[in-house]
């Protein structure tokens, strides 16, 4: 079997045999889907929650496994020497990062797939562009791995584990993800805009057609996704 | 052309100089042993060879090829095996050997190199659930997934137990005797006394010694006796009773600078026995790679 596929096959198996990683990339988006969309806690404005509250969770499905996933992932590996010994063999560096790559890419899938399924039986009824949902989700996880990556080739394991999740709760509940960003006091919600995880929200839900399309959201995400990828080339330690 | 070859080899960390102007070579073949105290730039100069550290001057080549500039092709021809880790906590050990091979295009080795260390019953098993041991074995084997031209060894037998080493060193001598480069470091001067055709022993960065166990036990046949026995003993009366000089470097263990014939045996034992001292060891000719390595590092502390 070719190199490639053989390391997307292991990072994927990996990946699914990891109880917080299922957790994390299914288990939470489904439970935040469902109660939100059920239940008004929190004051989403006219029309259908579920409207509102889908694009907002595939925004968090996308950082959740290019963050988070990657992100704790990698830096185990970096801890665990598995990076080093990796640097030995002929897989290679490039090899590596594309399998990695692949595997986010087949991840969302499957969440894309599941939360697009419950949503529908929840009611949602999108008008989306599948062009723009494509475009929302790389730029997401091209900005996302970036700052998983730099902070996993940076921070030792454990460091890295706790300030991964620290930043994944700042980013979902000031990013639009679950409270939508004009419900937030006003500076709060001018920060809110042009953090990623606020501009992916903002374009998943133009991409759905919940919004009327502008292009603020697409250039933070293509600055965020730029400044992310130079840093994590830059400042990843391989060992 | 040696399968490894190391010439002024010098690695240096800020000030620090972890590896100062060392040589060597390692054939294919042969174990390679390269022994040393804790900072002796063992693995500062394995690393060097495994194309992970940029030496900061000297040359190493590693079948022919130089570690860092022709990395992509080095790692065709060499096996890493590294101290600490490697594997995915939750890969089972047999997963763990397909994807190493596959990494080699190497598709009907992991059954096969499985069975060669001894871990076919636990295939099933997750590095996290396996002992020291078979952790080590598993390293061992996937280090030997490419089928390497060279295999670098750190501290293959460290934490394994009495079966496990009998397994590793077997899998290793068959690997020298197919004709690979074996280079291993070790801080266990016995284990390389088994396994080791040639040693080469590094001390605070340099070079102090390489040959093979015979070389080196052959360099080391000084005319001296040594021995074990109480405690301040009067060394200068001893001294006087052999004609020779007697020392004690360390309180109990003895050495006399005489010959190690019968003759002056029996007369140190004789003294010995006029004042009714036991004798806890006595050692003539012949030395342990361990008084070879004592003497050249004046280290007690492998």
């Amino acid at each position: 079997m070719n190199a490639f596929v053989a390391q997307v096959e292991a990072e994927t198996r990996l990946l699914f045999r990891n109880g917080e990683q299922l957790l994390l990339t299914l288990g939470i988006p489904v439970v935040l889907l469902v109660f939100f969309s059920s239940v008004s806690i929190v004051d989403l404005g006219a029309g259908k929650r579920v409207q509102m509250v889908v694009p907002g969770i595939l925004a968090l499905a996308v950082m959740s496994t290019a963050m988070v996933g990657l992100g704790i992932a990698t830096g185990f590996e970096r801890k665990y020497g598995v990076l080093k010994l990796l640097g030995a063999t002929p897989l290679g560096r490039p090899r590596l990062l594309a399998a990695k790559a692949a595997t986010i890419v087949l991840v969302e899938v499957v969440q894309f797939v599941v939360l697009a399924t419950i949503g529908d039986a929840l009611g949602w009824r999108p008008n989306l562009s599948g062009l723009l949902v494509v475009v929302a989700v790389l730029l997401g996880t091209a900005c996302f791995a970036g700052i998983g990556l730099t902070m996993a080739g940076r921070l030792k394991g454990e460091v890295n584990l706790a300030a991964v999740n620290g930043l994944y709760l700042l980013l979902l509940l000031f990013g639009g993800m679950v409270v939508p960003l004009g419900k937030l006091p006003g500076p709060l919600r001018a920060v809110g805009r042009i953090l990623p995880s606020g501009a992916l929200s903002e374009a998943m839900r133009q991409a759905v057609g919940e919004v009327a399309r502008t292009s603020r959201p697409w250039i933070i995400l293509v600055v965020w996704a730029t400044l992310a990828c130079t840093a994590a080339t830059r400042l990843f330690r391989w060992e | 052309m040696a399968a490894v070859e190391v010439q002024n080899l010098v690695m240096r960390y800020g000030e620090v100089r972890a590896v100062d102007g060392v040589s060597f070579t390692a054939q294919a073949g042969q174990v390679t042993a390269v022994l040393g105290p804790n900072g002796a730039g063992k693995t500062s100069t394995i690393e060097a060879l495994e194309g992970y550290r940029q030496p900061t001057s000297g040359t190493v080549r590693v079948a022919g090829l130089d570690p860092i500039a022709q990395h992509n092709e080095l790692v065709n021809h060499i096996g890493v095996m590294l101290q600490d880790g490697g594997v995915y906590p939750s890969m089972r050990a047999g997963e763990a050997l397909e994807l190493f091979c596959a990494y080699h295009g190497n598709v009907n080795a992991p059954t096969e190199l499985i069975e060669r260390v001894g871990l076919g019953d636990r295939q099933k098993r997750t590095w996290k659930q396996m002992s020291g041991g078979e952790q080590q074995r598993l390293k061992l084997a996937l280090a030997l997934a490419g089928k390497p031209d060279v295999v670098f060894l750190d501290e293959p037998t460290a934490g394994v137990d009495a079966e496990g080493r009998i397994v590793i060193r077997d899998v290793i001598r068959t690997l020298a005797a197919k004709g690979v480069a074996v280079v291993l470091t070790t801080h266990e001067l016995g284990e390389a006394e088994r396994l080791a055709d040639h040693v080469v022993i590094l001390d605070r960065g340099r070079l102090v010694a390489t040959g093979t166990l015979a070389e080196l036990r052959g360099q080391g046949q000084r005319e001296e006796i040594r021995f074990a026995a109480a405690a301040g003993l009067d060394v200068a009366s001893l001294g006087t009773h052999l004609g020779a000089t007697v020392s004690e470097p360390t309180p109990g263990e003895y050495v006399v600078n005489v010959a190690p014939s019968p003759d002056n045996v029996a007369r140190l034992t004789g003294w010995l026995a006029e004042r009714n001292l036991p004798l806890a060891d006595l050692r003539a000719g012949r030395q342990s790679l361990e008084d070879v390595f004592l003497r050249l590092t004046g280290n007690g502390d492998v």
